[in-house]
C-alpha cells in the first residue's frame, strides 16, 4: 500500500556538492527501483543544527517527499543508518495529515458557502472558484 | 430527566448574574458571593484578557515539525514546551504541537535542552 512519506535526513557538512548529488541520485534510484515515487526533493541548504551531532555543528539538510510502501521506507532507513555521511534522518507519514486538513478545509469551505448565500445570491460563480482554490493552498502548505 | 438538564442550567445562568452584580457591589462589601466564580471580578488591577488558542484563531491547520519558527513560540527558553495554561493553546492542537516539537527535537532544528 502506498502512502507518503517524508523524509529528512542530514548530510555532513564537510561533504562537497558533486557527492551530495550522487547521494541523493542513489537514493532517488533505491526509491524509484522500490517500487516508490518521489513527490518532491528539497535540498534546504546548510543550517546550524540546535545540538552538536557526531561533533558536527551544522549540516546540509535534505527533505525528500515520496510514495511508497512501509516496507521500502524501512529499506530506505536501512540504507540511510548504513551511509557514512548521513548523521541523523527522521521519516514521517504525511498522508493520514493531509487526509485530516484537506477535511477541514472541505468543511471551512461549505460553511462560508453557506454564509455567503444570503449575503450574495448573485455571487453564486464566486463560491464555486472558491472550493478548487484552497486545494492547491493545502499542498503549498504541505509542501 | 427534565429536572436534571433544568437545574444545571439554572445555577449556570445565575453565575454571570451573580458575577456580574458582584462586580459593581464588590467594593460595597460582599466580597464571599461572588468571588470564585469570577477572577476578573476580585480586582481590576488583576484583569487578564481571555487567552486564546494561536492555531484555532489563525487558522492554523497543520503543526508541521519543519516550521520552526513557528514551534519556537510555544518552547521556553531552555527547550522545554511550554504549557498550555501559559500559552492558551487549546488540547487538539497542543497536542499536535507537541508532536512537532518532538519531531524537530529529534532532526536537530530544535533543542533538547539550550545551553546557557
Amino acid at each position: 500500500m502506498q502512502r507518503t512519506y517524508e523524509i529528512m535526513f542530514i548530510v555532513r557538512p564537510d561533504i562537497l556538492d558533486e557527492d551530495l548529488d550522487k547521494l541523493i541520485a542513489g537514493l532517488e534510484g533505491n526509491i524509484t527501483q522500490g517500487g516508490g515515487s518521489i513527490k518532491s526533493l528539497e535540498k534546504l541548504g546548510r543550517r546550524k543544527l540546535a545540538y552538536t551531532v557526531k561533533k558536527f555543528n551544522d549540516g546540509n539538510y535534505v527533505l525528500l517527499t515520496i510514495n511508497a510502501d512501509g516496507s521500502l521506507v524501512g529499506e530506505i532507513e536501512r540504507r540511510l543508518r548504513v551511509s557514512e555521511p548521513v548523521i541523523k534522518f527522521i521519516s514521517v507519514r504525511m498522508d493520514e495529515e493531509e487526509k485530516r486538513v484537506a477535511k477541514i478545509k472541505a468543511i471551512r469551505a461549505t460553511r462560508k458557502k453557506l454564509s455567503a448565500q444570503p449575503a450574495a445570491a448573485v455571487a453564486a460563480p464566486a463560491p464555486v472558484e472558491a472550493a478548487p482554490a484552497p486545494s492547491p493552498a493545502a499542498e503549498a502548505a504541505s509542501a | 430527566m427534565a429536572d436534571e438538564t433544568s437545574t444545571p442550567s439554572a445555577p449556570s445562568t445565575s453565575r454571570p448574574e451573580g458575577s456580574a452584580s458582584s462586580g459593581p457591589s464588590g467594593p460595597g462589601g460582599r466580597p464571599p458571593a461572588g468571588r470564585p466564580s469570577g477572577p476578573g471580578g476580585g480586582g481590576r488591577k488583576f484583569f487578564r484578557r481571555k487567552k486564546v488558542c494561536k492555531f484555532c484563531v489563525e487558522k492554523i491547520d497543520a503543526i508541521h515539525y519543519r516550521d520552526v519558527r513557528l514551534l519556537q513560540q510555544f518552547v521556553a527558553e531552555r527547550g522545554k514546551i511550554v504549557p498550555r495554561r501559559l500559552t492558551g493553546v487549546c488540547t487538539t492542537h497542543q497536542r499536535g504541537l507537541a508532536r512537532a516539537i518532538k519531531q524537530a527535537r529529534n532532526i536537530a532544528l530544535l533543542p533538547f535542552a539550550a545551553r546557557y
